[in-house]
């Protein structure tokens, strides 16, 4: 009597399917990027608070740095910056800060009453870098290295573990 | 405070439907009445937890508690209160709290409307319906608590805002009929894993498992629908169908649940098809929680859902094995203990409707495939393929067409022995009017179309034409039409008036997208749309622009509509809401697109004929459903005279 076996061997099949889809997900553990091992998309930005200045991508070149996608309005933002601002204490890397549609004076004010763990922040008012970065969503965090290529990307609040695991390394790799 | 209410009462529906689960089942197993007492009030409670937790998240948005994550993720100072409430359903933890809740709802209506089902059958649905629930509290516990605090330092002054999206009121009332209509089918498939843990089918089940199973896809059709039209006039695409992974995650339950209704009449009538029809009520429910699933869990449409947690996807995963595998299991276990009395002829009602069941379960495949096929790519790890839209529109008017010639024809068979012969004069006659009327609408209205819109037309109205005559003729006669006869008239008419609709939409059309500034104008046909001004406009949480723009039909003004670019503020997201305006015969759309610079604006203007009438066919369809499901022989009979009943009709 196949056919009342076949729906459940079949139903087998789909499930594996479905758990190699689902494993798969998460071996990309976050999202993958399709920037990984290119070079880092260009940009020049407004400098936040300091009018007449830019932050732009050719003067980090030959250093590596790790941007942080932020906001005011984002939760997450603000799980993940006591992280930050231990992570800048450290002083292992330059940490660029991208404030992402969000307006300045709420980001000042954010940045003053929380601290600072930014060594530059770049105002992204518009989103136009966050796109060309493929950012999904606040917060988001690349590592680039020194010959400015990205080479990681981390989706999502940042956490000690994932600087240890993700981050620590790839910094202390580049500069060998 | 209230929030750790909310969250203590899920803990508690958690033990409650775990004993709901195993008193309904290993009680009716050993045929112990204390422990199958015990299920009713079990439901009952449950149900009450589960409205504490909704009541309590619902609360919590309406008096703007941002220190409850979900909320400040979801909500805003700025938002109405009907979004706020609105915005319970508004992301993945809530639309999880909302479908429990309607399954709590469907079961207390099971438990309250089952007393003359015998007690250790009531008891086995009520206890399926306990795993169900079970898994659904687990899971929300495990890996999706909507109750989550924010830390008390990181408080955040304001919300994130709900998605500027879902901020329309047809896709606020859309999630909760939708779920009503998938959580129904975890009430046919309850009976059915009931009928198989029992190991007896009749055809007093299909009796009772019917208006169930009715209801549920009528819900699932208004459901549908309205999600659709919101696609229509918010997304301001302009279609009404986009073939788009979350679309078709609810129409695969639904044609699976519309081959089930027709498989449970014939198993009710006849005592046919027992074990296929237990297979569909297995299958309907299997794909709704498929749907729910994939839309909510980030594993098929990764890109749409932010940070998906992959402890989630497993969840799901391990869910599915255990209710699916489970009832396929048993079905392999059980079903082939269930005989078919009688066989039929080729032309016979049943066999219509097995014709039927097979092409609509060969079209839910179709979108199945191509509704996974991304998935499975990235499973196998091969090159992304793409399966467009236009897999779906070469496949599926090839299943559909010959699907509506089979109703059209199918309608005149008698049950058991159908001589088509019979009713020549019927099946010639409808086939001659549809013909002429067809041809002559297509070619007195609309001028010559695609030949696939043509022959949906014909086939649209053959279908009315064939469903009315049965009706016309008892009336001509006298005789009386049940509430049932009447309702699967209704429905039929709607079907093909959707057809009808869809195929002159998909042949008529008018599309224009072009560049306009003040004063100028862009004509199709006899209407021409006139760009009379651009200004700005400002909402209670959003800021944009409206322009006004006049249509003209033949030179004279006939209407003047309003499309909107909106910017919200909190999401920083731009929303395009479209102006339309309805006539009987034809939709004027026309959406705004980028700004060009020097007031000049690129604009999407469109006619669209008769698609309103997709909608309404789905209306339609419903009340038919609805009409059909409430007849008389559901409401009132009790055991003993259904069994009398059955026993008559066996003879």
């Amino acid at each position: 009597m196949t056919r009342f076996v076949l729906p459940i061997v079949v139903f087998v099949a789909l499930a594996g399917v479905l758990f190699l889809g689902v494993r798969n997900s998460t071996n990309k553990g976050t999202m993958p990027s399709a920037l990984l091992g290119k070079p880092a998309p260009n940009f020049e930005l407004p400098a936040l608070g300091k009018p007449g200045e830019t932050v732009t991508l050719a003067q980090f070149a030959g250093k590596p740095f790790v941007l942080n996608v932020w906001a005011t309005w984002c939760v997450a933002c603000r799980e993940e910056h006591q992280t930050l601002l231990d992570i800048a204490s450290t002083k292992a890397v330059t940490l660029v800060g991208l404030d992402y549609k969000d307006k300045d004076p709420e980001a000042l004010e954010w940045l003053q009453q929380f601290g600072n763990p930014y060594d530059h922040v770049a105002v992204d008012a518009e989103g136009r870098t966050a796109i060309d970065f493929g950012v999904y969503g606040a917060p988001e965090t690349y590592f680039i290295d020194a010959s400015g290529r990205v080479l990681y990307r981390h989706v999502g609040e940042m956490t000690p573990e994932v600087w240890r695991r993700e981050f620590i390394p790839r910094i202390k790799g580049t500069k060998r | 405070m209230i929030p750790e209410l909310g969250r203590f009462a899920l803990v508690l529906a958690l033990i409650l439907s775990g004993l709901q689960a195993v008193f309904g089942i290993v009680g009716a197993g050993r045929s112990d009445e204390r422990w199958m007492a015990a299920v009713r009030p079990a439901v009952a409670g449950q149900f009450v937890l589960v409205s504490t937790a909704i009541g309590a998240l619902i609360y919590a948005f309406v008096t703007f508690d941002f220190s409850v994550f979900y909320v400040a993720s979801n909500s805003n100072s700025a938002l109405p209160t009907f979004y706020r409430v609105a915005a319970v359903w508004g992301a993945h933890e809530g639309s999880l709290l909302l479908w429990a809740w309607i399954l709590a709802a469907w079961t207390l209506a099971v438990a309250a409307l089952s007393r003359q089902l015998p007690a250790s059958f009531a008891s086995r649905v009520m206890g399926v319906l306990g795993i169900v629930s079970f898994g659904f509290f687990l899971f929300m516990l495990c890996t999706s608590d909507p109750f989550v605090r924010v830390p008390m330092d990181r408080i955040p002054a304001d919300g994130r805002d709900l998605n500027p999206v879902l901020q329309d009121p047809a896709l606020a009332i859309h999630p909760p009929l939708l779920y009503t209509g998938y959580v129904g089918f975890a009430v046919a498939f309850a009976f059915a894993c009931a009928a198989m843990l029992e190991g007896k089918l009749d055809q007093v089940w299909a009796r009772w498992t019917r208006p169930w199973t009715t209801f549920a896809w009528c819900f699932l059709s208004v459901g549908i629908a309205l999600g659709s039209w919101w696609a229509y006039y918010e997304l301001g695409w302009g279609g009404y169908w986009f073939w788009d992974p979350v679309e078709n995650a609810s129409f695969m339950p639904w044609l699976v649940g519309t081959a089930l209704i027709h498989s449970l009449a014939v198993t009710e009538k006849r005592g046919l098809f027992k074990s296929w029809t237990l297979l569909l009520a297995i299958l309907a429910f299997s794909l709704s929680l498929l749907g729910t699933f994939l839309v909510r869990s980030g594993v098929l449409v990764s890109v749409h859902s932010f940070a998906a947690d992959p402890s989630r996807g497993m969840f799901i995963l391990g869910f599915l094995v255990v209710m699916i595998g489970g009832a396929l299991t048993l079905y392999a276990w059980r079903a082939r203990e269930l005989k078919s009395p009688a066989g039929f002829e080729g032309t016979s009602r049943d066999a219509f409707l097995l014709y039927n069941n097979i092409f609509l379960v060969i079209a839910a495949i179709v979108v199945f495939i191509g509704t996974l096929a991304p998935l499975v790519n990235d499973a196998l790890g091969m090159r992304a393929i793409s399966v467009g839209p236009k897999w779906f529109t070469i496949t599926f008017p090839v299943i559909m067409l010959p699907l509506l010639a089979l109703v059209a024809i199918g309608i005149h068979a008698a049950w058991k022995r159908g001589r088509l012969a019979d009713s020549r004069n019927r099946i010639v006659a409808g086939c001659a009017i549809a013909l002429l009327a067809g041809l002559l609408v297509v070619y007195g209205a609309y001028g010559p179309g695609k030949f696939l819109s043509v022959v949906g037309i014909v086939c649209g109205i053959w279908v009315i034409v064939s469903s009315l005559f049965d009706p016309v003729d008892r009336i001509r006669r006298k005789l009386s039409l049940s509430r049932a006869v009447i309702g699967m008239t209704i429905a039929h008419l709607g079907l093909g008036v959707g057809v009808i609709a869809i195929s002159t939409v998909e042949s008529y059309t008018v599309e224009r997208d072009v560049a306009l500034g003040p004063g100028e104008s862009l004509s199709m046909g006899r209407y021409s749309y006139r760009f009379d001004s651009i200004g700005p406009v400002d909402g209670p949480n959003y800021e944009g622009v409206r322009a006004q723009i006049t249509v003209l039909r033949d030179g004279r003004p006939v209407t003047v509509l309003h499309p909107e670019k909106r910017n919200y503020w909190v999401q920083r997201q731009t929303m395009t809401e479209a102006g339309i305006d309805s006539r009987w015969n034809t939709d004027l759309f026309v959406a705004l697109g980028e700004d060009l610079g020097a007031g000049r604006w690129s604009v999407r203007a469109q006619l669209r004929p008769l698609v309103d009438y997709v909608w309404l066919a789905a209306a339609i369809m419903a009340l038919g459903g609805a009409l059909a499901a409430t007849d008389r022989r559901y409401r009132t009979r009790s055991v003993a005279s259904e069994a009398a009943v059955t026993a008559a009709e066996a003879t």
